[in-house]
Protein backbone atom coordinates (compact mmCIF):
# COMPACT_ATOMS: atom_id res chain seq x y z
CA UNK A 1 0.00 0.00 0.00
CA UNK A 2 1.16 3.32 -0.95
CA UNK A 3 2.14 6.16 1.37
CA UNK A 4 1.20 9.18 -0.93
CA UNK A 5 -1.49 8.55 -3.55
CA UNK A 6 -2.74 10.93 -6.65
CA UNK A 7 -5.07 9.35 -8.52
CA UNK A 8 -6.95 11.32 -11.66
CA UNK A 9 -5.58 14.81 -9.84
CA UNK A 10 -6.84 17.99 -11.71
CA UNK A 11 -6.30 21.76 -10.38
CA UNK A 12 -8.03 24.54 -12.28
CA UNK A 13 -6.80 27.76 -11.02
CA UNK A 14 -9.70 30.71 -9.87
CA UNK A 15 -12.84 28.65 -10.36
CA UNK A 16 -14.74 27.99 -13.64
CA UNK A 17 -13.40 29.15 -16.40
CA UNK A 18 -9.79 29.38 -14.26
CA UNK A 19 -6.36 28.27 -15.51
CA UNK A 20 -5.78 24.29 -15.96
CA UNK A 21 -2.93 23.80 -14.18
CA UNK A 22 -2.97 19.93 -13.26
CA UNK A 23 -4.43 17.59 -15.42
CA UNK A 24 -5.21 13.50 -14.86
CA UNK A 25 -1.94 14.05 -12.46
CA UNK A 26 -1.35 10.17 -11.21
CA UNK A 27 1.80 8.91 -9.04
CA UNK A 28 2.23 6.77 -6.16
CA UNK A 29 4.96 6.90 -3.44
CA UNK A 30 5.81 4.30 -1.33
CA UNK A 31 6.30 5.34 2.83
CA UNK A 32 10.29 6.04 3.12
CA UNK A 33 10.53 6.36 -0.95
CA UNK A 34 12.76 9.63 -2.44
CA UNK A 35 10.51 10.74 -5.05
CA UNK A 36 11.65 13.76 -7.71
CA UNK A 37 9.48 15.75 -9.53
CA UNK A 38 10.75 17.12 -12.75
CA UNK A 39 9.65 19.07 -15.78
CA UNK A 40 9.97 22.38 -17.51
CA UNK A 41 9.08 25.27 -15.65
CA UNK A 42 5.58 26.23 -15.07
CA UNK A 43 4.59 22.80 -16.02
CA UNK A 44 2.96 22.84 -12.24
CA UNK A 45 5.47 20.76 -10.23
CA UNK A 46 4.98 22.47 -7.18
CA UNK A 47 1.49 22.85 -7.69
CA UNK A 48 1.66 18.90 -7.17
CA UNK A 49 3.48 19.49 -3.76
CA UNK A 50 0.53 21.86 -2.57
CA UNK A 51 -2.16 19.39 -3.64
CA UNK A 52 -0.49 16.62 -1.60
CA UNK A 53 0.55 18.79 1.47
CA UNK A 54 -3.52 19.99 1.18
CA UNK A 55 -2.34 23.54 1.17
CA UNK A 56 -4.41 23.44 -2.08
CA UNK A 57 -7.02 21.09 -2.36
CA UNK A 58 -7.49 19.30 -5.95
CA UNK A 59 -10.35 20.30 -8.30
CA UNK A 60 -11.35 16.87 -8.79
CA UNK A 61 -9.69 13.33 -8.49
CA UNK A 62 -8.21 11.75 -5.59
CA UNK A 63 -5.10 12.78 -3.45
CA UNK A 64 -4.36 10.67 -0.52
CA UNK A 65 -1.94 9.91 2.01
CA UNK A 66 -1.57 7.24 4.56
CA UNK A 67 -4.51 6.16 2.61
CA UNK A 68 -6.88 9.15 4.03
CA UNK A 69 -8.13 11.82 1.77
CA UNK A 70 -6.67 14.86 1.83
CA UNK A 71 -8.70 17.92 2.05
CA UNK A 72 -7.26 19.89 4.32
CA UNK A 73 -3.59 21.13 5.63
CA UNK A 74 -2.36 17.98 6.82
CA UNK A 75 -0.80 19.30 10.06
CA UNK A 76 2.69 16.68 9.81
CA UNK A 77 4.64 17.79 6.56
CA UNK A 78 7.82 19.53 6.61
CA UNK A 79 8.23 22.04 3.65
CA UNK A 80 11.24 23.90 2.35
CA UNK A 81 11.42 26.42 -0.34
CA UNK A 82 13.83 28.10 -2.70
CA UNK A 83 13.50 30.89 -0.86
CA UNK A 84 14.35 29.82 2.90
CA UNK A 85 12.31 32.16 4.50
CA UNK A 86 13.72 32.08 8.09
CA UNK A 87 12.30 34.96 10.60
CA UNK A 88 15.00 37.65 10.72
CA UNK A 89 14.30 38.53 14.33
CA UNK A 90 14.59 34.92 15.42
CA UNK A 91 18.12 33.45 15.64
CA UNK A 92 19.05 30.18 13.72
CA UNK A 93 17.86 27.67 16.71
CA UNK A 94 14.83 29.60 17.38
CA UNK A 95 13.67 29.79 13.87
CA UNK A 96 14.10 25.80 13.50
CA UNK A 97 12.03 25.64 16.99
CA UNK A 98 9.15 27.82 15.65
CA UNK A 99 7.97 24.34 13.82
CA UNK A 100 7.24 22.73 17.01
CA UNK A 101 6.15 25.74 18.67
CA UNK A 102 3.07 25.24 16.09
CA UNK A 103 2.57 21.87 15.15
CA UNK A 104 0.08 20.75 17.64
CA UNK A 105 1.46 17.09 18.72
CA UNK A 106 4.39 18.72 19.70
CA UNK A 107 3.45 22.68 21.27
CA UNK A 108 2.55 21.20 24.10
CA UNK A 109 5.15 19.04 24.93
CA UNK A 110 7.22 21.81 23.93
CA UNK A 111 6.40 24.40 26.31
CA UNK A 112 6.30 21.86 28.87
CA UNK A 113 9.79 20.43 28.14
CA UNK A 114 11.90 22.01 25.93
CA UNK A 115 15.26 20.24 26.70
CA UNK A 116 14.57 17.60 24.58
CA UNK A 117 13.59 19.73 21.63
CA UNK A 118 16.51 21.54 21.96
CA UNK A 119 18.75 18.68 21.76
CA UNK A 120 17.01 17.22 18.77
CA UNK A 121 17.58 20.63 16.96
CA UNK A 122 21.43 20.72 17.69
CA UNK A 123 21.45 16.95 16.40
CA UNK A 124 19.88 18.01 13.11
CA UNK A 125 22.36 21.06 13.17
CA UNK A 126 24.85 19.10 13.78
CA UNK A 127 24.07 17.30 10.78
CA UNK A 128 23.74 19.60 8.40
CA UNK A 129 27.04 21.02 9.89
CA UNK A 130 25.61 24.05 11.37
CA UNK A 131 26.81 23.67 15.05
CA UNK A 132 27.95 26.54 16.73
CA UNK A 133 25.87 28.70 14.67
CA UNK A 134 22.74 28.53 16.65
CA UNK A 135 22.59 31.65 18.09
CA UNK A 136 23.62 33.65 14.76
CA UNK A 137 20.17 35.29 13.05
CA UNK A 138 19.85 34.51 9.29
CA UNK A 139 20.92 37.29 7.94
CA UNK A 140 24.52 36.38 9.73
CA UNK A 141 24.63 33.35 7.51
CA UNK A 142 25.01 32.40 4.21
CA UNK A 143 22.29 31.64 1.33
CA UNK A 144 23.49 28.08 1.62
CA UNK A 145 23.83 28.22 5.53
CA UNK A 146 20.34 29.66 5.62
CA UNK A 147 18.96 26.62 3.42
CA UNK A 148 20.62 24.27 5.74
CA UNK A 149 19.00 25.74 8.87
CA UNK A 150 15.66 25.86 6.16
CA UNK A 151 15.72 22.07 6.23
CA UNK A 152 16.33 22.27 10.10
CA UNK A 153 13.02 23.41 10.37
CA UNK A 154 11.44 21.12 8.01
CA UNK A 155 12.65 18.22 10.04
CA UNK A 156 12.47 19.36 13.97
CA UNK A 157 8.79 18.04 14.24
CA UNK A 158 9.89 14.64 12.81
CA UNK A 159 7.30 14.93 9.60
CA UNK A 160 6.37 11.84 7.89
CA UNK A 161 6.78 13.38 4.73
CA UNK A 162 9.41 15.75 3.24
CA UNK A 163 8.21 17.93 0.75
CA UNK A 164 10.67 20.70 -1.23
CA UNK A 165 10.25 22.67 -4.07
CA UNK A 166 13.34 23.76 -5.74
CA UNK A 167 15.20 24.13 -2.26
CA UNK A 168 18.86 24.45 -3.92
CA UNK A 169 17.92 26.47 -7.00
CA UNK A 170 19.36 29.44 -5.48
CA UNK A 171 22.81 28.12 -4.68
CA UNK A 172 25.88 28.63 -6.98
CA UNK A 173 26.75 24.49 -8.27
CA UNK A 174 29.84 23.40 -5.39
CA UNK A 175 27.24 24.73 -2.57
CA UNK A 176 24.23 22.93 -4.34
CA UNK A 177 26.36 19.76 -4.35
CA UNK A 178 27.20 20.08 -0.33
CA UNK A 179 23.68 20.32 0.06
CA UNK A 180 22.86 17.12 -2.07
CA UNK A 181 25.07 15.20 0.72
CA UNK A 182 23.75 16.53 3.79
CA UNK A 183 20.14 16.11 2.59
CA UNK A 184 21.32 12.46 1.53
CA UNK A 185 22.61 12.01 5.07
CA UNK A 186 19.86 13.28 6.55
CA UNK A 187 17.63 10.81 4.68
CA UNK A 188 19.89 8.36 5.40
CA UNK A 189 19.02 8.65 8.98
CA UNK A 190 15.74 9.96 9.59
CA UNK A 191 14.39 7.69 6.25
CA UNK A 192 11.19 9.92 5.98
CA UNK A 193 8.85 10.25 2.24
CA UNK A 194 10.57 12.95 0.41
CA UNK A 195 8.87 14.29 -2.75
CA UNK A 196 11.35 17.07 -4.34
CA UNK A 197 10.81 19.24 -6.92
CA UNK A 198 13.37 20.41 -9.06
CA UNK A 199 14.40 20.84 -12.75
CA UNK A 200 17.93 20.14 -11.95
CA UNK A 201 18.50 16.30 -13.39
CA UNK A 202 21.38 15.55 -11.83
CA UNK A 203 19.96 15.95 -8.59
CA UNK A 204 17.51 14.11 -9.83
CA UNK A 205 19.19 11.73 -10.43
CA UNK A 206 21.75 11.96 -7.60
CA UNK A 207 18.90 11.59 -4.74
CA UNK A 208 15.25 10.16 -5.79
CA UNK A 209 14.77 6.64 -6.22
CA UNK A 210 12.19 7.44 -8.48
CA UNK A 211 11.68 10.22 -10.57
CA UNK A 212 8.53 11.61 -12.47
CA UNK A 213 8.40 13.63 -15.75
CA UNK A 214 5.72 16.15 -16.31
CA UNK A 215 4.50 17.83 -19.04
CA UNK A 216 3.84 21.08 -20.14
CA UNK A 217 1.12 23.05 -18.49
CA UNK A 218 -1.21 21.50 -18.14
CA UNK A 219 0.58 19.62 -16.12
CA UNK A 220 0.43 15.60 -16.75
CA UNK A 221 3.07 12.84 -14.96
CA UNK A 222 4.06 11.66 -18.50
CA UNK A 223 6.66 9.59 -17.15
CA UNK A 224 8.32 7.64 -14.24
CA UNK A 225 11.91 5.99 -13.91
CA UNK A 226 13.88 4.10 -11.38
CA UNK A 227 16.87 5.41 -10.22
CA UNK A 228 18.91 2.18 -9.37
CA UNK A 229 21.99 2.83 -7.89
CA UNK A 230 23.15 2.36 -4.09
CA UNK A 231 23.08 4.99 -1.25
CA UNK A 232 25.26 6.48 -0.17
CA UNK A 233 25.75 8.36 -3.33
CA UNK A 234 29.25 10.12 -3.79
CA UNK A 235 30.00 12.97 -5.91
CA UNK A 236 31.96 10.57 -7.91
CA UNK A 237 29.09 9.01 -9.09
CA UNK A 238 28.20 11.46 -10.93
CA UNK A 239 30.53 10.96 -13.44
CA UNK A 240 29.78 7.32 -13.55
CA UNK A 241 28.82 6.85 -17.32
CA UNK A 242 25.31 5.02 -15.67
CA UNK A 243 24.84 8.59 -13.82
CA UNK A 244 25.69 10.23 -17.06
CA UNK A 245 23.33 7.81 -19.41
CA UNK A 246 20.34 8.16 -17.13
CA UNK A 247 20.57 12.60 -16.51
CA UNK A 248 21.08 12.01 -20.50
CA UNK A 249 18.01 9.97 -20.88
CA UNK A 250 15.62 12.41 -19.40
CA UNK A 251 17.13 14.92 -20.61
CA UNK A 252 15.86 13.62 -24.36
CA UNK A 253 12.61 12.66 -22.45
CA UNK A 254 12.14 16.23 -21.51
CA UNK A 255 12.97 17.50 -24.68
CA UNK A 256 10.57 15.08 -26.69
CA UNK A 257 7.72 16.36 -23.97
CA UNK A 258 8.42 20.51 -24.95
CA UNK A 259 8.35 19.54 -28.79
CA UNK A 260 5.36 17.37 -28.21
CA UNK A 261 2.98 20.27 -27.25
CA UNK B 1 31.07 51.78 19.91
CA UNK B 2 31.60 55.60 20.27
CA UNK B 3 34.33 56.54 17.51
CA UNK B 4 37.01 57.87 20.32
CA UNK B 5 38.51 55.22 21.90
CA UNK B 6 39.40 53.03 18.33
CA UNK B 7 42.58 54.90 18.36
CA UNK B 8 43.95 53.70 21.68
CA UNK B 9 45.25 50.41 19.35
CA UNK B 10 48.20 50.48 18.50
CA UNK B 11 47.59 48.37 15.45
CA UNK B 12 45.17 50.25 13.77
CA UNK B 13 45.77 53.80 15.44
CA UNK B 14 48.05 55.22 12.52
CA UNK B 15 46.03 54.32 9.46
CA UNK B 16 42.83 54.81 11.40
CA UNK B 17 43.18 57.91 12.26
CA UNK B 18 42.25 60.52 9.03
CA UNK B 19 39.31 57.84 8.72
CA UNK B 20 38.08 58.88 12.73
CA UNK B 21 39.08 62.26 11.82
CA UNK B 22 36.17 62.01 8.99
CA UNK B 23 33.88 60.21 11.58
CA UNK B 24 34.29 62.58 13.91
CA UNK B 25 33.75 65.35 11.45
CA UNK B 26 30.53 63.69 10.09
CA UNK B 27 29.47 63.86 13.90
CA UNK B 28 29.56 67.53 14.33
CA UNK B 29 28.39 68.29 10.87
CA UNK B 30 24.71 68.12 11.91
CA UNK B 31 25.50 70.34 15.25
CA UNK B 32 27.82 72.92 13.09
CA UNK B 33 24.49 73.53 10.49
CA UNK B 34 22.28 74.08 13.51
CA UNK B 35 24.71 76.82 15.01
CA UNK B 36 25.88 77.88 11.76
CA UNK B 37 22.21 78.72 11.14
CA UNK B 38 21.08 80.90 13.93
CA UNK B 39 25.16 82.60 13.66
CA UNK B 40 23.99 83.28 9.62
CA UNK B 41 20.76 84.39 10.87
CA UNK B 42 21.75 86.90 13.35
CA UNK B 43 23.84 88.34 10.73
CA UNK B 44 21.69 88.86 8.35
CA UNK B 45 19.45 90.49 11.01
CA UNK B 46 21.88 92.83 11.82
CA UNK B 47 23.26 93.69 8.18
CA UNK B 48 19.84 94.57 6.52
CA UNK B 49 18.03 96.26 10.06
CA UNK B 50 15.14 94.06 10.19
CA UNK B 51 12.53 95.09 12.35
CA UNK B 52 11.84 92.47 14.95
CA UNK B 53 8.30 91.86 13.78
CA UNK B 54 9.33 90.34 10.74
CA UNK B 55 12.03 88.39 12.07
CA UNK B 56 13.74 89.02 15.03
CA UNK B 57 16.93 88.01 15.80
CA UNK B 58 17.82 84.71 17.82
CA UNK B 59 19.84 86.64 20.85
CA UNK B 60 16.03 88.40 21.31
CA UNK B 61 13.95 84.96 20.92
CA UNK B 62 16.40 83.55 23.17
CA UNK B 63 16.09 86.44 25.89
CA UNK B 64 12.35 86.19 25.39
CA UNK B 65 12.27 82.80 25.88
CA UNK B 66 14.12 82.81 29.36
CA UNK B 67 11.92 85.87 30.22
CA UNK B 68 8.31 84.61 29.15
CA UNK B 69 9.77 80.55 30.32
CA UNK B 70 7.04 79.78 32.92
CA UNK B 71 4.13 81.02 30.50
CA UNK B 72 5.91 79.54 27.58
CA UNK B 73 6.39 76.73 29.26
CA UNK B 74 2.65 76.33 30.43
CA UNK B 75 1.80 76.50 26.98
CA UNK B 76 3.95 74.25 25.69
CA UNK B 77 2.85 71.73 28.49
CA UNK B 78 -0.46 72.31 27.48
CA UNK B 79 -0.07 71.94 23.86
CA UNK B 80 2.40 68.27 24.87
CA UNK B 81 -0.44 66.93 26.70
CA UNK B 82 -2.92 67.43 23.85
CA UNK B 83 -0.83 66.15 21.58
CA UNK B 84 0.11 63.17 23.43
CA UNK B 85 -3.26 61.66 24.17
CA UNK B 86 -4.27 62.06 20.42
CA UNK B 87 -1.15 59.95 19.48
CA UNK B 88 -1.93 57.55 21.71
CA UNK B 89 -5.30 56.88 20.57
CA UNK B 90 -4.09 56.76 17.21
CA UNK B 91 -1.61 54.52 18.35
CA UNK B 92 -4.31 52.08 20.42
CA UNK B 93 -6.57 52.72 17.36
CA UNK B 94 -4.58 52.29 14.67
CA UNK B 95 -2.79 49.69 15.65
CA UNK B 96 -6.02 47.94 15.61
CA UNK B 97 -7.26 48.91 12.28
CA UNK B 98 -4.21 47.99 10.78
CA UNK B 99 -4.41 44.03 12.18
CA UNK B 100 -7.37 44.04 10.99
CA UNK B 101 -6.91 45.38 7.71
CA UNK B 102 -3.81 43.52 7.02
CA UNK B 103 -4.65 40.09 8.23
CA UNK B 104 -8.12 39.82 6.23
CA UNK B 105 -7.76 40.65 2.79
CA UNK B 106 -11.72 41.06 1.88
CA UNK B 107 -11.27 44.00 4.81
CA UNK B 108 -8.33 45.09 2.89
CA UNK B 109 -10.32 45.44 -0.21
CA UNK B 110 -13.67 47.15 1.16
CA UNK B 111 -12.41 49.74 3.82
CA UNK B 112 -9.30 50.89 1.76
CA UNK B 113 -10.86 53.38 -0.28
CA UNK B 114 -12.76 54.31 2.48
CA UNK B 115 -9.78 55.28 4.48
CA UNK B 116 -8.05 57.03 1.73
CA UNK B 117 -11.11 59.54 1.23
CA UNK B 118 -10.74 60.11 5.08
CA UNK B 119 -7.11 60.75 4.67
CA UNK B 120 -7.39 63.10 1.79
CA UNK B 121 -9.35 65.45 4.21
CA UNK B 122 -7.49 68.64 5.03
CA UNK B 123 -7.45 67.93 8.87
CA UNK B 124 -8.02 71.84 9.50
CA UNK B 125 -10.76 71.46 8.07
CA UNK B 126 -12.11 69.35 10.57
CA UNK B 127 -11.37 71.71 13.06
CA UNK B 128 -14.58 73.49 12.69
CA UNK B 129 -16.86 70.25 12.41
CA UNK B 130 -15.19 69.38 15.89
CA UNK B 131 -15.55 72.59 17.41
CA UNK B 132 -19.57 72.25 16.27
CA UNK B 133 -19.78 68.85 18.18
CA UNK B 134 -17.58 69.01 21.29
CA UNK B 135 -16.78 73.06 21.77
CA UNK B 136 -13.41 74.79 22.51
CA UNK B 137 -11.33 73.58 25.07
CA UNK B 138 -8.32 70.69 24.67
CA UNK B 139 -10.78 68.16 22.63
CA UNK B 140 -10.50 69.60 19.53
CA UNK B 141 -6.86 69.39 19.68
CA UNK B 142 -6.68 66.02 21.06
CA UNK B 143 -9.04 64.54 18.12
CA UNK B 144 -7.49 66.63 15.24
CA UNK B 145 -4.11 65.24 16.67
CA UNK B 146 -5.72 61.71 16.54
CA UNK B 147 -7.08 62.19 13.29
CA UNK B 148 -4.10 63.29 11.47
CA UNK B 149 -1.60 60.59 12.81
CA UNK B 150 -3.91 57.67 12.90
CA UNK B 151 -3.71 56.89 8.86
CA UNK B 152 0.20 56.35 8.70
CA UNK B 153 -0.36 53.90 11.83
CA UNK B 154 -2.59 51.79 9.90
CA UNK B 155 -1.26 52.05 6.64
CA UNK B 156 2.06 50.83 8.20
CA UNK B 157 0.52 48.10 10.15
CA UNK B 158 -1.37 46.71 7.70
CA UNK B 159 1.35 46.95 4.95
CA UNK B 160 3.86 45.06 7.52
CA UNK B 161 1.12 42.04 7.45
CA UNK B 162 -0.24 41.54 4.19
CA UNK B 163 3.09 41.53 2.90
CA UNK B 164 4.43 38.51 4.23
CA UNK B 165 5.91 36.21 2.33
CA UNK B 166 3.73 33.47 1.06
CA UNK B 167 6.06 30.86 1.32
CA UNK B 168 6.20 31.55 4.87
CA UNK B 169 2.74 31.22 5.51
CA UNK B 170 2.96 27.72 3.79
CA UNK B 171 4.88 26.34 5.74
CA UNK B 172 3.20 27.79 8.87
CA UNK B 173 -0.15 26.56 7.43
CA UNK B 174 1.62 22.81 6.18
CA UNK B 175 2.19 22.52 10.32
CA UNK B 176 -1.41 23.44 10.96
CA UNK B 177 -1.30 26.66 12.02
CA UNK B 178 -4.34 28.60 12.93
CA UNK B 179 -4.75 31.87 11.15
CA UNK B 180 -4.18 33.70 14.75
CA UNK B 181 -0.81 31.76 15.53
CA UNK B 182 0.28 33.11 11.69
CA UNK B 183 -0.09 36.59 12.48
CA UNK B 184 1.33 36.44 16.45
CA UNK B 185 4.22 34.11 15.34
CA UNK B 186 5.08 36.03 11.48
CA UNK B 187 2.60 39.08 11.12
CA UNK B 188 2.84 41.10 14.41
CA UNK B 189 6.77 41.19 14.91
CA UNK B 190 7.42 41.65 11.20
CA UNK B 191 4.67 44.57 11.47
CA UNK B 192 6.74 46.41 14.32
CA UNK B 193 9.60 47.85 11.92
CA UNK B 194 6.65 49.94 9.60
CA UNK B 195 4.86 50.51 12.83
CA UNK B 196 7.88 52.49 14.22
CA UNK B 197 8.51 53.94 11.25
CA UNK B 198 5.46 55.24 11.05
CA UNK B 199 5.19 56.49 15.24
CA UNK B 200 8.35 58.46 14.22
CA UNK B 201 6.45 60.78 11.25
CA UNK B 202 3.24 60.07 12.81
CA UNK B 203 4.20 61.59 16.22
CA UNK B 204 5.28 64.98 14.25
CA UNK B 205 2.03 65.02 12.31
CA UNK B 206 0.36 64.97 15.68
CA UNK B 207 1.79 67.87 16.77
CA UNK B 208 0.51 69.59 13.52
CA UNK B 209 -2.91 68.25 14.44
CA UNK B 210 -3.07 69.98 17.69
CA UNK B 211 -1.22 73.41 17.10
CA UNK B 212 -4.02 73.34 13.99
CA UNK B 213 -6.57 73.24 15.98
CA UNK B 214 -5.10 75.66 19.20
CA UNK B 215 -4.80 77.93 16.62
CA UNK B 216 -8.30 77.81 15.29
CA UNK B 217 -9.99 77.31 18.27
CA UNK B 218 -7.93 77.26 21.51
CA UNK B 219 -7.10 79.78 24.43
CA UNK B 220 -4.26 77.67 25.50
CA UNK B 221 -1.41 76.06 23.88
CA UNK B 222 1.59 77.23 21.93
CA UNK B 223 -0.68 77.61 18.64
CA UNK B 224 -2.87 79.70 20.41
CA UNK B 225 0.01 82.00 21.83
CA UNK B 226 1.65 82.47 18.63
CA UNK B 227 -1.79 83.33 17.44
CA UNK B 228 -2.38 85.53 19.46
CA UNK B 229 1.67 86.99 19.59
CA UNK B 230 1.57 87.91 15.89
CA UNK B 231 -1.94 89.75 16.26
CA UNK B 232 -0.16 91.91 18.70
CA UNK B 233 3.18 92.37 16.18
CA UNK B 234 5.10 90.58 19.11
CA UNK B 235 7.67 89.01 16.64
CA UNK B 236 10.49 87.35 19.19
CA UNK B 237 6.80 85.57 21.16
CA UNK B 238 5.90 84.18 17.96
CA UNK B 239 9.08 82.79 17.28
CA UNK B 240 9.68 81.70 20.66
CA UNK B 241 6.86 79.38 20.20
CA UNK B 242 8.00 78.17 16.92
CA UNK B 243 11.34 77.39 18.41
CA UNK B 244 9.86 75.18 21.43
CA UNK B 245 7.33 73.59 18.67
CA UNK B 246 10.47 72.60 16.76
CA UNK B 247 12.12 71.36 19.63
CA UNK B 248 9.39 69.01 21.02
CA UNK B 249 8.86 67.68 18.01
CA UNK B 250 12.53 66.84 17.54
CA UNK B 251 12.86 65.28 21.11
CA UNK B 252 9.79 63.00 20.55
CA UNK B 253 11.34 62.24 17.14
CA UNK B 254 14.67 61.07 19.02
CA UNK B 255 12.21 59.23 21.81
CA UNK B 256 11.00 57.24 19.02
CA UNK B 257 13.67 56.77 16.95
CA UNK B 258 15.52 55.23 20.29
CA UNK B 259 13.00 52.82 21.05
CA UNK B 260 12.95 51.73 16.79
CA UNK B 261 16.68 51.17 17.33
CA UNK B 262 16.10 49.35 20.85
CA UNK B 263 13.16 47.43 19.72
CA UNK B 264 13.89 46.30 15.98
CA UNK B 265 17.40 46.45 15.24
CA UNK B 266 17.34 43.15 12.95
CA UNK B 267 15.15 45.40 10.57
CA UNK B 268 18.20 47.75 10.34
CA UNK B 269 20.82 45.17 9.84
CA UNK B 270 24.46 46.34 8.82
CA UNK B 271 23.83 49.84 8.91
CA UNK B 272 25.81 50.83 12.23
CA UNK B 273 27.93 47.29 11.83
CA UNK B 274 30.51 49.15 9.67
Amino acid sequence: MSFVDLQDARLVYGGGGGTLAIENASLSIARGEFVAIVGPSGCGKSTILKMVSGLLPPTSGLVAVEGQRVLQPRKDCGIAFQNPTLLPWRTTLSNILLSVEIAEEHAKKYRRDKQPYLDAARDLLATVGLLGFEDRFPWQLSGGMQQRASLCRALIHQPQLLLLDEPFAALDAFTREELWQVLQSLYDKHRFTVILVTHDLREAVFLADKIYIMSKRPGRIVNETKVDMKRPRTLEDCFAPHFVDMVHDLRARIGRELEAA
Amino acid sequence: MSGAPQTSDPNIGAPAAPASVARNFERVLPWAAVVGMFVVWEIVCIVFDMPPFVLPRPTVIATTLVKLWTPIMRHTMYTLWTTLIGFGLAIVFGVALGIVVGAWRVVYNGLYPVLIGFNSIPKVALVPVLVMWVGFGPIPAVLTAFSISFFPIVVNVATGIATMEPEMRDVLRALGAKKHQILLKVGLPRSLPYFFASLKVSVTLAFVGSVIAETVTGNRGVGYLMVDASSRFDGPVVFAGLLVLSFMGVGLYLVFAEIERRTTGWAHRGQDSA
